[in-house]
């Protein structure tokens, strides 16, 4: 960003990422300036990342005045930690603080850990997990109009939005009809009305417009992931 | 803010005893001097302050403060260095990169270390142990790396530095079990031989006040309990 200080930032990250995106999200609600590096962790991994997360080997790395942050959700709490000035994604109080990380734990652990057995598992038995996960959710935001609350939109959204693009893909990846197996649908606007309403409302924030991709192309990004992994 | 007080500091841990996710609740309290209410949850029947206070997962430990719930073992001990965080020692580090690097290895562990322990005890083939327990040695061996390097390197006894911190807490919680682990089946998770430095550290952290009476130390116990989960 022209005439922004340089306040010394790199992001090492691959387009799709959800967790990737988490970064970028965060990064445009604190507007703070930073270099985005496109890791193509398709192919072979570059030195700088693997110097960078020896131990994982995975996107999104955060380098500050070159020192590392891993994880996106360290991430997001260090730049609160660092940078006291902008706009924070956690609340100040200790038990909504818990309840936050509570919560963006779920979608570590449930919405990625079951919507990632897309890419392995040709028969979608997780589909009724994936149900359960979403009603769950749809609880939880009830009637706010973020998961933040009265915090507004915050850690929880954030953890939460990038994983919206691959609702379709839950979607329509689950809804195939072979003729020796039964396949459940998972009609996300049917399980989670409050849910749709509310990335809607994500989408309409610069922040995650700017950092997000179309449905479509993750759809096709999860089919090559399929194909690849010998699904179709 | 001295814990334990009134009412308005009412403090109690849902638990079972040789959870190693309850253990380093009952570890971080103790380092920090909250008094607090320890109640036995029976598994097996669980009870409607459990299922009231976590609906979702439905699992120890739940801390309960002042009438609010919190579960999720690594939440409950970064909520309690924040409530408390004018008692006691810290358990996270002050420095925003020191911090980011504790929750990393924190992580680790329960991500490298955890999830293959849960596969020890759970699974039903010995194939399936035995692989997990070679992918736990090969964490520890990381965890001997980053503990050389950030604490051995400082001349500091414990990741957390003097004292014990959240790496401490949460790796320690499986000392309990790895003696246990090696009664299951054969293998150490644990071995001087392979990670000096970790054996040391392990040592030191059961020697430790906030520690001692709480991890699991009667095998057969621990294997009686744990059968009743397998049947």
């Amino acid at each position: 960003m022209a005439g922004e200080k340089n306040v010394g930032l790199v992001l090492l990250d691959f387009w799709v990422s959800p967790f990737g995106q988490r970064c970028r999200i965060a990064l445009a609600e604190k507007g703070l300036p930073y270099e985005y590096v496109e890791e193509n962790i398709m192919a072979v991994k570059s030195d700088r990342l693997l110097r960078s997360n020896p131990v994982y080997k995975h996107i999104p790395v955060l380098l500050h005045d070159g020192r590392t942050i891993t994880e996106s959700l360290i991430i997001l709490q260090h730049l609160d930690q660092v940078f006291p000035d902008t706009r924070p994604l956690l609340p100040a109080d200790p038990y909504e603080r818990a309840h936050a990380r509570f919560w963006a734990d779920y979608v570590d652990k449930k919405v990625y850990g079951s919507g990632s057995k897309m890419y392995t598992e040709p028969q979608m038995q997780t589909n009724i997990e994936m149900v359960d996960i979403l009603k769950t959710l749809e609880r939880e935001l009830g009637e706010k109009e973020f998961f933040g609350g009265e915090h507004g939109f915050g850690f929880v959204d954030v953890a939460l939005i990038p994983f919206t693009a691959w609702f379709e893909s839950f979607d329509r990846y689950s809804f195939k009809k072979k003729s020796f197996d039964r396949y459940w649908g998972v009609k996300v606007a049917e399980v989670a009305p409050k849910l749709v309403s509310w990335a809607a409302r994500c989408q309409e924030r610069e922040s995650v417009s700017n950092s997000l991709y179309s449905p479509e192309k993750v759809y096709d990004f999860a089919g090559m992931m399929r194909k690849d992994f010998g699904i179709e | 803010m001295a814990g334990g007080g009134g009412e308005e500091e009412k403090v109690k841990l849902l638990g079972v005893w040789d959870s190693p996710f309850v253990n380093r609740v009952q570890i971080v309290l103790n380092l920090k001097g909250i008094c607090y209410e320890y109640v036995e949850e029976d598994l097996h029947n669980k009870g409607e302050l459990l299922l009231a206070s976590n609906p979702v997962h439905k699992k120890v430990p739940v801390l309960l403060h002042n009438g609010k719930a919190i579960p999720e073992s690594q939440v409950i001990v970064q909520y309690i260095d924040e409530a408390w965080s004018g008692t006691g020692p810290s358990v996270l580090p002050a420095d925003p990169l020191q911090r980011a690097t504790a929750r990393f290895w924190a992580a680790f562990v329960d991500d490298k270390v955890g999830s293959p322990w849960f596969t020890i005890l759970f699974a039903r083939k010995t194939e399936e142990k035995m692989e997990a327990a070679a992918r736990a040695i090969s964490a520890m061996e990381t965890l001997e790396g980053a503990f050389k390097d950030c604490s051995v390197a400082a001349g500091k006894p414990f990741f957390g530095g003097d004292g014990i911190g959240f790496v401490d807490a949460v790796l320690g919680s499986y000392l309990g079990w790895f003696l246990v682990i090696e009664t299951m089946i054969g293998v150490k998770l644990m071995d001087a031989a392979r990670t000096p430095e970790l054996a040391a550290w392990a040592e030191r952290f059961k020697m430790a006040d906030a520690v001692k009476g709480v991890l699991p130390e009667d095998v057969d116990k621990v294997l009686e309990f744990l059968q009743t989960f397998l049947d």
